[in-house]
């Protein structure tokens, strides 16, 4: 099979590819391009899938239907041991009996190669993980991050075509999990290894990927970079999924060229969004909208007072109920006239509490014609 | 209070008089000067003429070098076997007639001696008759009959063992381009090692006193040490029987204490090697 133009843009590429395990259909018929040298992040649930497709792609589950091509070249009859794949295990999977060397040299004694080969192979690659002194350590006498380290040279060293990452950071505490990302954004970059990383984790997901493909029930929900997941979501699945969102059901009431009117009796108000998707009028859809997108007045903002009352577009009114201080910022709980909560987040950008709102205060929440994503499915 | 306190010391010395009581009679005596058994001669005693007595009783030493034989070869056939058997088990999924291996293989654990003893004697005697192997009952039935029963603990320790660790790491070896074969040398093995050599030592004691099965399947010649004990024992004890076992309790003890101390030290430094991990942390 050839990719159309680019090659590097199907450097790996999955076509229907299926597994199932009796009835439950874990992966179902995805199909996924990924670029040459790119991290492409795998997010979803427990249960999504993707850590089936995952071990489809290092050969340990043989797919029920469909194919995976690395670099051109069909898969499917090629045992683990032959793939051009590795894999970073979530546990790192370091052998408890080997040093910290042996466990990196391993994969290098597999194909052959010459003992000072591999002596120098080896302390490469614990230099750029900078795990150099520690090679004679065994894996138990290694903290978390060291084993994580070690357990990404193991992987490295073999110079794979595809890297593969399950929940690479799960294991480490919050402090050292920034760090790492970073440091392995940057040693990827410099190795210019083609990764695929699965992962629960959206933060994870959204620092450390190029790209993301949001799972679903085994099924790809939605592809794109962290900013189109985040600002453009296609479903209310991803909308939901990736951040907080504030949802709300409507009725398309004018579908016009530039935007579209989107009246909602849970939201009390009508919805004008700019740039909307293709909707027909009188259909159900859902308009949503991130919590800091919304701003919150005392008073009635300007614009939108020029309005009559009734017809009011992208204005609610609401009741302060919950307040909840985060430091760097501040999330809101407002109840609706219409009963509906919405979650308004608001940066702390001055000390002092002068723009803060008191519990039970009245106040105004409005947005942009541009904030709402309308959802039709 | 005081109380609280006497109820568990009444109850640790009782408990130990109960397990240890008899052996230690036992012990005691054999270094009786009186040939029978129960009078103590306080005049001549302590003395080791039964020890003596022992590295002459050519009966004894023969029976005790034949059951070590016997009890190597059962226990090395045996942890092959049930390390096959118990990996299979534990690492190949399902395949057709697991559930039929997984139920038979540990039978001879649950089933009464005698039938065990029983059944593997009528069988030998058959396969005897019909292609003419074994010739005959004797060291080659005995050491086939206790490779029976000692693979079914092997099996259960290996495949608990297994179950036990991480199957990411063969995974992982895979993934690193060892085929099957290597996996299973380089590193399933070495991880199940300790439960191998105390599956071999499980088999090797278990070979090393069967009396009921060994009684089926031996033959003239082919008497095992428990089998000499317990043919003498029939006609009285004697304090030479006493002796013996004290070597073997002695054996015994000893290879306890070595273990336990072994075990010690490996808690002790793995202890100091996760402190150093923890100061690595910071």
């Amino acid at each position: 099979m050839t990719a159309a133009g680019d090659p590097d843009s199907a450097y790996v590429r999955m076509a229907n590819l299926t597994k199932k395990f009796g009835d439950f259909t874990a992966v179902d018929a995805v199909s996924l391009d990924i670029r040459r040298g790119e991290i492409f992040c795998l997010l979803g649930g427990s249960g999504s899938g993707k850590t089936t497709l995952l071990r489809m792609l290092a050969g340990f589950e043989r797919p029920s239907g469909g194919a995976i091509h690395i670099d051109g070249e069909d898969m499917s009859a090629i045992p683990p041991y032959e793939r051009p794949v590795n894999m970073m295990f979530q546990s790192y999977a370091l052998f408890p009996h080997m040093s910290v060397e042996r466990n990196i040299a391993f994969g290098l004694e597999q194909e052959g190669l010459q003992r000072a080969e591999i002596r120098r192979q080896v302390g490469d690659i614990l230099d750029i993980v900078k795990m150099g002194g520690f090679g004679s350590r065994k894996p138990h006498q290694l903290s978390g991050g060291q084993r994580q380290r070690v357990a990404l040279a193991r992987a490295l060293v073999k110079r794979p075509k595809l890297l593969l990452l399950d929940e690479p950071l799960a294991a480490l505490d919050r402090k050292l999990r920034e760090h790492t990302q970073f440091e392995l954004i940057s040693i990827q970059q410099r190795l210019g290894v083609t990764c695929i990383v699965v992962t629960h984790d959206q933060e994870e997901a959204m620092t450390l990927g190029t790209r993301l493909g949001v799972m679903n029930h085994g099924r790809i929900a939605q592809v794109g970079t962290p900013s189109d997941i985040y600002e453009s979501p296609v479903t209310r699945f991803v909308a939901d999924f990736i951040g907080s969102v504030n949802m709300f059901e409507g009725r398309v009431s004018e579908d016009g060229a530039e935007c579209v009117r989107i009246r909602s009796e849970e939201l009390g108000c009508t919805v004008r969004a700019e740039r909307s998707v293709h909707c027909v009028g009188g259909s159900t859809v859902w308009t949503a909208i991130r919590p800091e997108k919304i701003n919150i007045s005392r008073h009635r903002p300007l614009a939108a007072s020029a309005q009559r009352a009734d017809a009011a577009e992208n204005v609610v009114r609401g009741t302060v109920r919950e307040i909840a201080y985060m430091g760097d910022m501040s999330i809101y709980l407002v109840q609706l006239d219409s009963g509906r909560m919405m979650r308004v987040t608001l940066p702390n950008i001055t000390r002092g509490t002068e723009r803060g709102f008191a519990r039970e205060e009245s106040v105004w929440l409005s947005w942009h014609g541009s904030s709402p994503v309308v959802l039709t499915e | 209070m005081r109380e609280r306190r006497l109820v568990p010391r009444v109850a640790l010395v009782l408990g130990l008089a109960f397990l240890y009581g008899p052996i230690l009679s036992m012990i005691v005596f054999s270094f009786n000067n009186s040939r029978l058994v129960t009078v103590w001669d306080a005049a001549h005693s302590p003395t080791l003429k039964w020890y003596g007595a022992l590295l002459h009783n050519e009966q004894i030493l023969g029976a005790a070098w034949l059951s070590i034989r016997i009890a190597v070869i059962a226990a090395s056939v045996a942890v092959v076997l049930g390390t096959l058997a118990g990996t299979a088990l534990a690492r190949l999924g399902a395949f057709r007639g697991r559930l039929l291996l997984a139920g038979m293989v540990t039978a001879p654990i649950v089933m009464p001696e005698v039938i065990t003893g029983l059944s593997l004697l009528l069988m030998f005697v058959a396969l005897g008759q019909l292609i003419g192997w074994p010739k005959g009952v004797g060291a080659l039935t005995i050491t086939l009959a206790h490779i029976t029963f000692c693979m079914a603990y092997v099996t259960v320790v290996v495949q608990s063992r297994l179950a036990g660790f991480d199957e990411s790491l063969e995974e992982a070896a895979m993934d690193l381009g060892a085929r099957p074969a290597r996996v299973f040398f380089r590193i399933t093995l070495p991880l199940i090692l300790p439960a191998i050599v105390s599956g071999w030592l499980l088999a090797f004691t278990l070979s090393w006193d069967d009396l009921v099965i060994t009684q089926f399947v031996a033959g003239p010649g082919s008497s095992t040490l428990p089998m000499v004990i317990f043919s003498k024992v029939r006609f009285g004890v004697t304090p030479d029987v006493n002796a013996l076992a004290t070597i073997m309790v002695l054996l015994v003890a000893t290879g306890v204490a070595i273990s336990t101390v072994w075990m010690r030290y490996r808690e002790r430094r793995r202890a100091r090697d996760l402190q150093l991990a923890a100061a690595a942390n910071l």
